[in-house]
């Protein structure tokens, strides 16, 4: 187990790099602590991968230092780092036993069969993996094949880190969603450092203490699930994190208020040192709700999505639609509606980027 | 999922019909003359499975075989780990992929009569290199027309040459087919190079071997055109094969009952040695 | 149009992979297949496509019966769960060969090619090859040629489900609309309850090569006439326990119990299986709550929602709530469950109540 820290590493897969541009990964200063549950969470190409790699020393960076406990890890092979990774697909030793399979690592290194045994039964157990021990592990389903693999990684106990690379890609999505709670489950009960790498905010939400979002090789915030979904940095992580999205509507200040579609509203954001102009505002869709008065527009569409029901408003003035969620139970509106966003979760964003708040 | 559709059958139907005059006539022509007697002028007698127990019987026929037998085993254990080995240290990536892979598929282009050809005149002791290079400047005696074990060495030395890149191709299509995370994971588990090869590559290449070695089983144990032009099956029978046997009673003496049953026999005997091994390789797999 | 199966029935070898099966499909809306994966879907969709044959029981487009018929003759669209173009061609033609096999002129091909493209958002890649575009563009792709042929029915077989989330999200908001002027019967598959949610229309739920029920989405969703449709579309799982009605009273243990009220409280004495959503059980009080105390075994806290696995002497109950609830894992956490929003089954798994 290790704390982790990445000291502003940036990496090109050009020779030499020139602008910005040419960086597949933009700089990167990260401190993990040990024992925490982390995840890179971002769409396919957002450069979560090329960090993931990084970490696991499949690629040493451009620059700046991979850091465990304070031992410099940058330029060491993969084995020499003692991490453990799940990969998307499963790696398993088909030739071998589920047991062989868990002892496979330890026997490695040499670890005496007595010791291999108890270690192995105890992992076992944890995985819910007694009852196959003996069995090959070629005929497996491929949620116990994943456990397998994570079970190869949790046997040492001087595993550094656990890496999950997208690992419920091949799980039915009903096995998807018990496996998911396992690995949340052995994450609060071995405590060891994990980083699990996805594009589905689902699993990065509820695995995650803190999660990395990631787009354009950029890390765009950094936060708790909580904190992603209250105060979103930036209008892509607004947009990413949530189903649906949170809103975001062009706005313009005028003489130091905001308005949208010629409607006056509240934000939490200080409007002090704000360029007058263009601006956008974000609200989720948990946020937005009906009233008499407010922004107008027209009810498009009504998606009842069981727990709630996901209003679509085309904002009149402007070709706009806003998401507006409705508790189940209560009334949905018709026609022309008024919209009123709640001011304290409703923020302006600049080229992107959350203005600041307040204070007080 | 399985469906049927009769109308899939006239599909199929041009295939059977060649395989039928291809295969199934010519080899039904063999069985009518294993079991007759003829005299010439096209006269043929009932002979029963007589010429079976003559064949089964003679001592030629045991010889051939077991020469067969022999080569087959040698070249077997020759070019199986070779192939495997020469796969295992190609490139698995880059601008020498393509090379290696031409270097390897230019033997298995040359024709058979001329792979012979080229061994007999590269051996001669008088103006072959190899030859030349062993009798007279490094003062090896070798002459594989009068020393057996010349012949047969050359032989074989002939045939792993021009097949083993037949197993090298197969085994190394095998080997690039594993995904990278198999050997990410090994080496995050700490398995050593022989670990790695025994629970990953070995395994992924079971499929790949298994065909290999049945083609090269059924390619060597039907071998003619080879050592034909390169040694004739001497000196004396040293290296007359059973083909090369086959061929001497069948077209040599004009003997063709005898020569009949034994191609039957030689037919038998190559499809149970691949059925039983097809069947060994393949049992993991079904349960 | 429309698309009908009428006592359709597939075995194979002694396995029954679809019972006896009929449903009746409309165009104008989606029509969602929802069930696990081997639950039949996919055979069910290959039946009525014509890739595959019943053993009993008709197909029927149009009310004319096409049982026989070949899969080219029955004018239908097929779009799969992996990304299947032509490779060696552009964009737009892999758009135009349903066309192009249809001898249409070259004007008219240009013009609806250019229409689906549109309606895909792939007009600004035309001239790419599929390898070139990202996963999302080459499904749309593949969708822009189910849509341009004016198919009578379009089969979608779990379009979405290599897509990457967001995408998913996105796509699954924008197929309905795009589909709803095109007057084709829409037959959609999907193992995810949210998807068929999200999608409208109606939907069958597949268990075990059966439809356990076909009707609107929402009703479906909110009216299920046994426990396998309630399980098969509840994401998280259905939280199931036994009860037992005597009198007006129901008891679920020792601690737990509440008196009945409507329609539940007229069944007969005895015991029954209920089943409740996550999302209707709650941790903090609520109105017709009854309360249940816990062990708390895993948290899974999003955003915008908690989730919390606890126990219930042997059984594993789950709580869906809307907010952040700092649960401790080993805890015993007291959670609502709102008995109007109980299901009641028989033992037989029929709705009772």
């Amino acid at each position: 187990m290790a704390r982790i820290t990445l000291n502003n590493i940036r990496h090109s897969y050009l020779p030499n790099p020139k602008s910005d541009d040419d960086y597949a990964l933009q700089r990167v200063h990260l401190d993990w602590d040990d024992g925490g549950a982390y995840a890179l969470l971002g769409p396919s190409g957002c450069g979560k991968t090329t960090l993931l790699n990084i970490i696991s020393g499949l690629l040493t960076p451009s620059e700046g230092q991979l850091l465990f406990d304070d031992q410099e890890m940058t330029s060491l092979e993969p084995d020499a780092r003692n991490i453990a990774q799940v990969f998307q697909f499963p790696v398993i030793y088909d030739t071998m036993t589920v047991r062989e399979n868990l002892s496979f690592p330890l026997r490695n290194r040499g670890v005496d069969e007595a010791a291999i045994a108890t270690r192995v039964a105890e992992i076992a157990t944890m995985l819910e993996l007694d009852s196959m021990l003996d069995k090959k592990a070629a005929g497996l389903t491929p949620d116990n094949k994943q456990k397998i693999s994570l079970g190869r990684g949790l046997v040492r106990d001087d595993v550094n880190v656990i890496m999950f690379d997208e690992p419920l890609t091949v799980i039915d999505p009903h096995l998807k969603w018990k496996l998911r709670s396992k690995l949340k489950e052995l994450h609060q009960k071995v405590k060891r450092t994990m980083i699990y790498v996805t594009h589905d905010q689902t699993e990065a939400l509820t695995f995650a203490d803190q999660v990395v979002v990631m787009n354009f090789g950029q890390v765009l915030q950094v936060g708790t699930p909580i904190e992603l979904f209250e105060r979103p940095a930036h209008t892509f992580v607004g947009h990413f994190i949530g189903s649906p999205g949170m809103n975001v509507v062009p706005a313009s200040v005028v003489d130091g208020q905001v308005q949208v579609a010629g409607q006056v509203i509240d934000t939490a954001s200080d409007l002090t040192n704000l360029r007058q102009g263009s601006v956008e505002v974000g609200v989720r869709p948990e946020f937005v709700r009906f009233a008499d008065a407010g922004i107008a527009g027209t009810v498009e569409t009504v998606m009842d999505v069981g727990r709630h029901t996901v209003v679509k408003v085309r904002l009149e003035g402007i070709e706009q639609i806003i998401n507006a969620i409705v508790d189940e139970g209560d009334s949905i509106p018709d026609g022309p509606v008024h919209l009123q966003f709640d001011a304290a979760q409703t923020r302006l964003y600049e080229d992107g980027w959350v203005v600041a708040e307040t204070q007080g | 999922m399985k469906t049927s559709n009769p109308r899939a059958w006239f599909l199929v139907l041009p295939v059977i019909l060649l395989v039928a005059f291809n295969a199934l006539i010519p080899l039904m022509t063999v069985v009518n003359y294993s079991v007759q007697e003829t005299f010439g002028d096209n006269l043929f007698f009932w002979h029963g499975i007589g010429w079976f127990q003559d064949v089964l019987g003679s001592e030629r026929f045991h010889a051939a075989l077991g020469r067969q037998f022999l080569f087959t085993g040698i070249i077997l254990a020759i070019e199986v780990p070779l192939g495997v080995a020469i796969a295992l240290s190609m490139p698995r990536s880059g601008p020498w992929v393509p090379i290696c892979l031409i270097l390897m598929a230019m033997p298995l282009l040359i024709p058979w009569n001329v792979v012979g050809a080229m061994w007999n005149i590269f051996t001669l002791p008088d103006i072959g290199l190899l030859g030349y290079t062993l009798n007279s400047i490094l003062g090896i005696e070798y002459n594989m027309t009068q020393s057996p074990l010349a012949a047969w060495i050359t032989i074989v030395a002939m045939d792993v040459w021009h097949w083993t890149s037949l197993v090298v191709l197969l085994a190394y299509a095998g080997l690039v087919s594993i995904p990278d995370a198999y050997y990410q994971a090994a080496k995050i588990d700490g398995a050593s190079k022989f670990a790695v090869f025994r629970h990953i590559q070995l395994p992924k290449m079971k499929k790949v071997l298994t065909i290999a070695i049945l083609l090269r089983f059924m390619d060597s144990f039907m071998i003619y055109t080879e050592p034909f032009v390169l040694t004739g099956g001497g000196p004396g029978n040293s290296t007359t094969l059973l083909s090369i046997d086959l061929v001497k009673v069948a077209l040599g003496q004009f003997d063709l009952g005898p020569a009949a049953a034994m191609s039957l026999i030689y037919f038998a005997i190559t499809l149970l040695v691949s059925w039983a091994f097809y069947t060994a390789m393949t049992k993991d797999d079904q349960n | 149009m429309t698309l009908e199966i009428q006592d359709v029935t597939k075995r194979v070898g002694a396995e029954i992979h679809i019972h006896e099966t009929s449903l009746r499909f409309l165009p104008g809306h989606f029509n969602v297949l929802l069930g696990e994966t081997n639950a039949g879907k996919t055979t069910l969709m290959k039946l009525m496509a014509g890739l595959d044959q019943p053993t009993s029981g008709q197909v029927l487009i149009d009310g004319v019966e096409v049982t026989k018929q070949s899969t080219q003759d029955r004018q239908i669209s097929f779009v799969h769960q992996f990304f299947v173009n032509y490779p060696h061609l552009s964009v737009y033609e892999n758009i135009a060969s349903p066309l192009r096999l249809a001898r249409i002129s070259s004007s008219d091909i240009d013009r609806r090619v250019r229409e689906a493209a549109d309606l895909m958002k792939l007009t600004p890649m035309l001239e790419r090859r599929p390898q070139e575009l990202s996963g999302g563009q080459q499904q749309r792709t593949a969708l822009a040629r189910a849509i341009v042929k004016d198919s009578k029915v379009v089969f979608l077989d779990e379009p979405l489900a290599n897509l990457d989330y967001k995408l998913r999200e996105e796509l699954r908001s924008e197929l309905p609309q795009l589909f709803a002027d095109r007057g084709a019967v829409v037959i959609y598959a999907t193992s995810e309850p949210a998807e068929a949610l999200m999608l409208g229309g109606c939907t069958a739920t597949l268990h075990e090569g059966r439809v356990s029920q076909f009707d609107e989405t929402s009703d479906v969703y909110r009216n299920p006439v046994n426990l396998t449709t309630a399980q098969v579309f509840s994401d998280p799982p259905l939280n199931t326990a036994v009860v037992t009605k005597a009198g007006g009273r129901c008891t679920l243990n020792t601690e737990v119990s509440w008196e009945l009220s409507g329609p539940q409280s007229q069944l007969a004495d005895g015991e029954y299986m209920i089943g409740v959503r996550p999302h209707h059980v709650l941790p903090t009080a609520i109105s017709e709550g009854v309360a249940i105390a816990g062990s708390v075994q895993v948290t899974e806290l999003s955003g915008s929602e908690s989730v919390a696995h606890f126990r219930v002497g042997e059984g594993s109950w789950v709580s869906q709530s809307e907010g952040i609830h700092p649960y401790q894992v080993g805890e015993s956490h007291t959670f609502f469950m709102d008995v109007s929003k109980c299901f009641f089954f028989a033992a037989d798994g029929r709705l009772v109540a």
